[in-house]
């Protein structure tokens, strides 16, 4: 594994568009002051952190027992829950479903999980017709896209080209009207689920205590989405899971905040087994699928508290990284600081060396993760554990380095061979270089250490005085 | 009091006058300083390169040098914190270094917080600016001191034409090695926090960190800004008469 000629070019790909970067920016800083202005009044945002934290890392630690719970609590409920492995059993759990049932149209909700499984394609392929109906995710699928935030799909695209495929797939008068291209797609998705019979969502919390799915949106989709279908299948990642109905308010609060800056998002549906007798609308049959995807295995090694992650977006906001790089720089469905940490822990097979790497470690991401997740911390620690994995000129040099540092002798003629080495302009900077010296010139100069070192000064007159 | 300075290898090789501004600030307020020659540096680029087994051997090294003190001094809250925070991690398997690690960890302290805290310096009384002024808060102060606190320091002071940046804490780019491993992405960073900087129109901006000076002021010489670093020590120092100001 080495630095990738992939990555380097999507970046410089992603920096090139200047339309893209100049919406990146203005979007996430944003996003950054209404999270700090909505956390800032309430009474102690610090403390829920730490409690939302602490929610989550216990139920880390007795994850088996409240899955267990959880289960039971479905099944109690009318709901049937099912086990899978890896992404390729929860596709053929859900096609199978879709077949048992003859399922033809499916709605689904926002989901990352499902993004994660690749479901879309698989649907297709076993004769299901899919709409995404979240409005980012909506356009993402008619221009053929792929999401570049978990929370805000597309962050990357401006009002000009949404209109441009809105206008080229649904055969639309063209308009740049936010809201009649809301309204179009509205009316769009309204005959959608009329015919549909398949419901296809993640989730935001499951309750082990109730067997509840709580589903967050803006739009009402997910609540159209799991109650109009005949059936609706939820795909949730197994470190979804909270311990009681009581500590869902504590995500509620913290979750749209750090988010969006809102309060509370426009609709939190909770649901509870399939549609009751009394009931005047909800599915038939409701099918929970557990995915582990890989997650069993990080909850057992060193990188366990990525699994805290609620997947509000706020460390892809506040990341600088991101910001300027956006989603698809990543090439994976988490982007973004958290998504540098479980990209290569969900897919240790493909390279994303660079991922940990590419960050200054700057530590906006753990500032603003609403459960805490050290991520700055847990990216050394990645970057530790494929240091073997790091191209032999870098380990060649950190060796030499640390040699020339292991005595004040060394490291004196180390200092005045990089002063020898650094040509001077005439003005006391270096403006040309080779090597890593003309990376970092790349965008900016270099100045000249002076002639004196600090302890030549000290040794010169500064200790004697 | 007694302080050892751990002048940190930036310091000593690009910014001697920083140096030489904490030795007379902290002799000013009563300090006896003195600077242990065998220091290099704490480790932090083997650190965060993902080279535990290349840092920890200097984390033992500069353990030696400084264990006979009372107090550690640094002019940087990075490297300060690679002391502080990251040799207990780094030797908390070595049952011969953990202690000795910690003892280090917990007698190592950054310059202004050194002043305020230890000192009981109100660093603002003490300042004084001729210019419009604005500043960094450099990113890995986070565990030592506060956007809010650097911004108190400058606020307080007397007559100060304090211009406060946008999105303060946003970070300038530098990140050590990876400014040099992905330059690009470094490179569009900094453009973002010039930006920043320069819309506030003051010209002297306070950086308290030598890796994001030599970012900061490379990169707007690079662009042809009028900005120049100053770290606060330098700042108290001129303040105090205790240095000449340098334009």
């Amino acid at each position: 594994m080495s630095r990738s000629r992939e990555f380097a070019a999507r970046v410089r790909r992603a920096l090139a568009d200047e339309r893209v970067t100049a919406a990146m920016r203005g979007t996430t800083w944003r996003k950054v002051t209404a999270r700090a202005e909505s956390l800032g009044a309430l009474r102690d945002p610090e403390r829920l952190r730490d409690l939302a934290a602490q929610i989550k890392q216990h139920t880390l630690e007795r994850l088996p027992e409240y899955l267990t719970q959880f289960a039971r609590q479905v099944q109690q409920a009318g709901g049937h829950v099912h086990p899978a492995r890896d992404a390729a059993a929860a596709r053929r759990l859900v096609c199978d479903l879709a077949r048992q049932y003859g399922l033809k149209l499916a709605v689904k909700v926002k989901s990352m999980t499902t993004e994660e499984i690749g479901l879309n394609a698989a649907l297709e392929a076993a004769g299901v017709e899919v709409f995404e109906t979240d409005l980012g995710e909506f356009i993402i699928q008619l221009d053929h896209d792929r999401p570049s935030h978990i929370v805000s799909p597309i962050i990357h695209k401006d009002r000009r080209q949404v209109a441009a495929a809105m206008a080229r797939e649904l055969g639309c008068a063209y308009t740049e009207d936010p809201i009649a291209l809301t309204r179009i797609a509205r009316a769009y998705l309204r005959d959608v689920f009329r015919r549909c019979d398949l419901g296809i969502s993640g989730t935001n919390f499951a309750v082990a205590e109730t067997g509840t799915l709580c589903i967050c949106t803006n739009e009402g989709n997910g609540r159209m989405s799991t109650t109009r279908p005949r059936v609706h299948v939820a795909i949730v990642g197994i470190e979804k899971i909270i311990p009681r109905l009581a500590d869902l308010p504590v995500f509620l609060k913290l979750l749209s905040r750090s988010s969006t800056g809102q309060p509370l998002g426009s609709y939190t549906t909770l649901i509870t087994g399939p549609k009751r007798p009394a009931d005047r609308d909800g599915p038939q049959h409701l099918h929970v699928i557990l995915l582990d995807n890989g997650r069993a295995d990080i909850l057992a090694g060193p990188f366990a508290e990525v699994l805290r992650c609620v997947r509000c977006g706020a460390c892809l906001n506040a990341c600088p990284v991101y910001r300027r790089i956006g989603g698809h720089a990543y090439d994976s469905v988490y982007p973004g600081p958290i998504g540098s940490l479980l990209t290569p822990l969900l897919d240790a097979a493909g390279d994303h060396y660079d991922l940990p790497f590419a960050s200054s470690l700057c530590g906006a991401c753990q500032t603003a993760c609403p459960v805490r997740i050290d991520l700055p911390g847990l990216l050394l620690r990645m970057r530790a554990a494929l240091h073997g994995g790091q191209p032999w000129s870098k380990r060649a040099a950190i060796r030499l380095w640390q040699w020339a540092m292991g005595s004040a002798a060394t490291y004196q003629l180390g200092q005045r061979a990089m002063r020898a080495f650094l040509a001077d302009d005439g003005a006391g900077w270096t403006t040309r270089g080779a090597g890593p010296l003309s990376r970092w010139l790349e965008a900016r100069d270099l100045q000249r250490p002076p002639a004196r070192s600090f302890r030549q000064i000290w040794e010169e007159y500064l200790s004697r005085e | 009091m007694d302080v050892a300075l751990f002048v940190t290898c930036l310091t000593d090789t690009f910014f001697p006058r920083v140096g030489e501004a904490v030795v007379r600030v902290l002799r000013h307020f009563g300090c006896r300083v003195h600077f242990p020659p065998a220091q290099t540096c704490c480790g932090q680029p083997a650190y965060n390169g993902g080279f535990h087994t290349e840092a920890a051997k200097l984390a033992r090294r500069m353990i030696k040098v400084f264990e006979p003190f009372d107090a550690v001094v640094s002019p940087s809250a990075s490297c300060a914190t690679m002391i502080r925070q990251h040799y207990p991690t780094l030797l908390e398997n070595d049952p011969d270094w953990r202690e000795r690690a910690a003892r280090l960890a917990a007698r190592t302290h950054e310059f202004t917080t050194f002043l305020a805290d230890r000192c009981q310096v109100d660093l603002a009384a003490h300042l004084r600016f001729a210019e419009p002024v604005t500043f960094h808060y450099p990113c890995h102060a986070r565990e030592t001191y506060g956007v809010e606190r650097l911004q108190g320091w400058l606020t307080g002071s007397a007559g100060v034409d304090l211009r406060v940046p946008e999105h303060p804490d946003c970070c300038c780019g530098f990140g050590g090695v990876f400014a040099v491993d992905y330059p690009e992405i470094s490179a569009a960073m900094l453009d973002d926090k010039l930006r920043l900087l320069a819309a506030t129109g003051a010209r002297l901006v306070v950086c308290n960190e030598g890796g994001c000076t030599l970012n900061i002021a490379g990169g707007a010489r690079r662009r042809g800004l009028p900005l120049r670093c100053r770290h606060l020590a330098e700042c108290l120092a001129e303040s105090l008469g205790l240095m000449e100001p340098q334009p």
